[in-house]
């Protein structure tokens, strides 16, 4: 008989921090107390605090621990699962503003407190190789509501009244999207579920497959009901095997209970789908692009019009949606249009999924209500910056978003306000940076991977974004001159507005943002030869300030290229900048803080 | 897999299977199951309230504790409800725990013969 649950995350997050040890831990010790049988171990998906990882949740005592190591794992099972007393030291925690207790009660703890829960509803609740777990939490039932009692025009009425807008990055409105497939003539259509994430530090699709498969599955086949196709593709990295290897459990379980395949709950409504691997290039992400990969071509965007609704995988009408889109549809179709259109704001309805990464305590996954502050997101649930540095700004959206500054932080997210204030939603990827970052040098990151991933078909994006590199490396080095900045904007004006696909009509946008929001720091670079938060290395100078120098010698002993002499106890030291490679080594080493760095 | 109420009967038999994962239930049953309260018999009290929660569906977790602090007492059982009262029954066996079930938890009614005055 079953008396507790132990949850252990089988993220990639946590997976890479041992998770899979602690389980097989857990799992002996368990055995050696005689205990197995009335407590049960289940690998889920992600939890979203992946910065605290490995997460290991008991149930029903709802006791949450974080940083689980396998000898950990011995310590639950001796203290908390056989004698029943928790192990504090290993509990997350936060601490109460009022009292400064600390707060265990994991509904009270601030993290999870502000968020709520749609799209990650089941992960890090349900196993996701268990399909009866995914149908305890009323999986399927959605398909099934729409097969026997709904029309197909009925829900695609549902999305559009539910006011659900593509969660991939443009926002565009998911039921108008079904409705322009299903106004096509009958025949072979397709169902596309975009898995390809691609922006730096985005893990949202990742996760919601790991931790919650069969939502993906489910909402596909009530869009083909909708559209009239019978045939699904999920587009995959193949870099995310974990999710991969979960898809193909829940496609091989969902056939075995006849939920996906022929005559679905005795309606005649036939739907099967594909697993189709991609190899990771940024630009398959692009629809039309990712059609031609699916087809078996190189992955290269097409001009649209037509759109894939008209004419997309094989030249029939398609639809292409994100995962995180997917992972609302069927919610929305279990609980209501009305209960999804409460949520959010006026434009932007639900719930929307952030990827929190870079200079932030609680690196994780965060999902909230459209219309939530940045503050709030960045600070009472990331935790804000660590070390007690300064915020400088917020990047959103990727290499095709830009920055947000701190007086943007009282703004409520959503799609417009978004883009009203020069960035964009993006997939949802909000890579926070602190004084120590500096603008150029992350504008200069942004480029460096457009152009790895830039396809070459067309010319603007394929050279303009090479240029604009130059250009910023030139900067970032010391070469930079007033001419060199008028021509980068100029350059990124013509790339936005000449190039194929989304990927070169946004690649300006962090060199855009930047220059309009931290032009004083690209100045500094241009004019003063100076990286203000000491970030270029060629316009950084190490000296060491003679009053303050003990003469001990250990900032010459550490120097890997000999640019530091004097004599010890005798002389002052003096670093020679022709032989300095400014690498910090002196100034770690110096424990008189006679190092001084300009 | 034919029809919507196959699923339902599915649905009900799994949801049977995660209930103990969410939070939201009426009674925490705790039982002290630390040395004292062990060497006094409290495992077979914890195996027949699990047992008994898994047949009835009773609204409630069933979950172990450390030591309450009254070892003269174990086992020892405590009942909580949704606002935090307390409710301590003390030299409990298997065939009391299964009463208190019925009458507490199900029934909301406390067995005072049972419960620590």
């Amino acid at each position: 008989m079953e008396r507790m649950h132990v949850l252990v995350c089988a993220g990639t997050g946590c997976t890479s921090s041992l998770s899979a040890q602690v389980v097989e831990q857990i799992q002996s010790e368990l055995v050696k107390l005689n205990l197995q049988t009335e407590v049960k171990v289940i690998k889920t998906g992600c939890f979203g605090l992946c910065q605290k990882g490995p997460i290991v949740a008991i149930h029903p005592d709802r006791v949450f621990y974080c940083h689980v190591t396998p000898a950990d794992a011995v310590e639950i099972v001796a203290e908390h699962i056989y004698k029943g007393r928790p192990v504090k030291r290993l509990e997350l925690t936060d601490i109460d503003e009022v009292t400064k207790e600390k707060i265990f009660n994991i509904d009270e703890i601030k993290f999870y407190a502000k968020q709520q829960r749609i799209a990650l509803k089941n992960c890090g609740v349900i196993n996701p190789e268990d399909i009866d777990e995914y149908i305890a939490m009323e999986g399927y039932m959605a398909l099934g509501k729409a097969l026997t009692t709904m029309t197909p025009q009925e829900v695609i009425d549902e999305v559009k009244k539910s006011g659900l807008r593509g969660r991939g990055g443009g926002g565009f409105p998911t039921g108008a999207k079904w409705q322009f497939a299903a106004n096509q003539p009958k025949g072979q259509k397709y169902v596309i579920c975009n898995a390809d994430e691609g922006d730096p530090g985005a893990f949202m699709d990742r996760s919601i497959l790991e931790g919650d498969p069969h939502v993906v599955l489910e909402s596909m086949a009530i869009a083909g009901y909708a559209i009239g196709a019978n045939h699904g593709y999920v587009y995959i990295r193949a870099e995310y095997p974990i999710a991969v290897e979960r898809l193909e459990i829940a496609l091989k379980q969902a056939r075995e209970l006849g939920l996906l395949g022929n005559n679905i709950f005795s309606s005649g409504f036939d739907f099967d789908i594909e697993i189709r691997l991609g190899a990771g290039a940024f630009v398959c992400g692009e629809e039309t692009a990712l059609i031609q990969s699916i087809e078996g071509k190189r992955g290269m965007p097409r001009p649209k019009p037509p759109f894939p609704a008209v004419s997309g995988v094989w030249g029939k009408p398609t639809i292409i949606n994100n995962v995180e889109t997917f992972a609302n549809v069927a919610p929305i179709l279990r609980k209501g249009s009305e209960w999804f259109a409460s949520i959010g704001t006026e434009k932007s309805k639900g719930t929307k999924v952030f990827a929190l990464g870079g200079k932030i305590s609680n690196t994780g996954l965060v999902e909230v209500p459209m219309g939530t502050t940045l503050r709030e997101v960045i600070y009472e649930i990331g935790g804000g910056c660590p070390d007690n540095k300064n915020f400088k700004a917020v990047q959103t959206g990727g290499p095709s978003g830009g920055c947000l500054t701190e007086a943007d932080l009282d703004t409520g997210i959503d799609f417009d306000n978004l883009v009203a204030l020069g960035s964009m939603m993006g997939s949802g990827g909000m890579i926070v940076l602190d004084e120590d970052n500096c603008m150029v040098d992350v504008a200069r990151f942004y480029m460096d991977f457009i152009v790895d991933e830039s396809c070459g078909k067309c010319s603007p994006c394929r050279i303009g974004t090479k240029r604009m590199l130059e250009m910023l490396t030139d900067i970032c080095e010391g070469r930079g001159t007033a001419e060199t900045l008028f021509e980068l904007e100029r350059l990124a004006h013509k790339v936005k507005d000449t190039s194929l696909c989304g990927l070169g009509q946004t690649a300006s946008n962090p060199v855009l943002s930047t220059l309009r929001l931290f032009k004083s720091e690209y100045d500094a670079h241009v004019f003063d030869k100076k990286c203000p938060a000491h970030v270029c290395k060629n316009l950084l100078t190490y000296s060491i300030v003679a009053e303050a120098c003990r003469k001990c010698g250990l900032c010459a002993r550490n120097c890997p290229t000999s640019a530091i002499t004097g004599v010890l106890g005798k002389e002052v030291y003096v670093i020679d900048p022709a032989k300095c490679i400014r690498c910090g080594a002196c100034m770690t080493a110096c424990r008189f803080g006679a190092v001084l760095r300009g | 897999m034919k029809t919507l109420q196959d699923l339902q009967k599915l649905r009900d038999e799994a949801k049977k299977r995660v209930s103990m994962r969410e939070g939201d239930v009426r009674y925490r049953v705790l039982v002290g199951m630390a040395t004292c309260g062990i060497a006094a018999g409290a495992r077979p009290v914890l195996n027949a309230l699990v047992e008994a929660c898994a047949k009835e569906h009773y609204d409630c977790t069933v979950t172990q504790t450390g030591c309450i602090g009254m070892c003269t007492y174990e086992p020892i059982v405590e009942v909580l409800d949704q606002d935090g009262k307390k409710t301590t029954y003390i030299h409990v066996d298997a065939k009391k725990a299964v009463e208190i079930l019925e009458s507490h938890v199900k029934n909301g009614i406390l067995l005072e013969a049972y419960s620590l005055q």
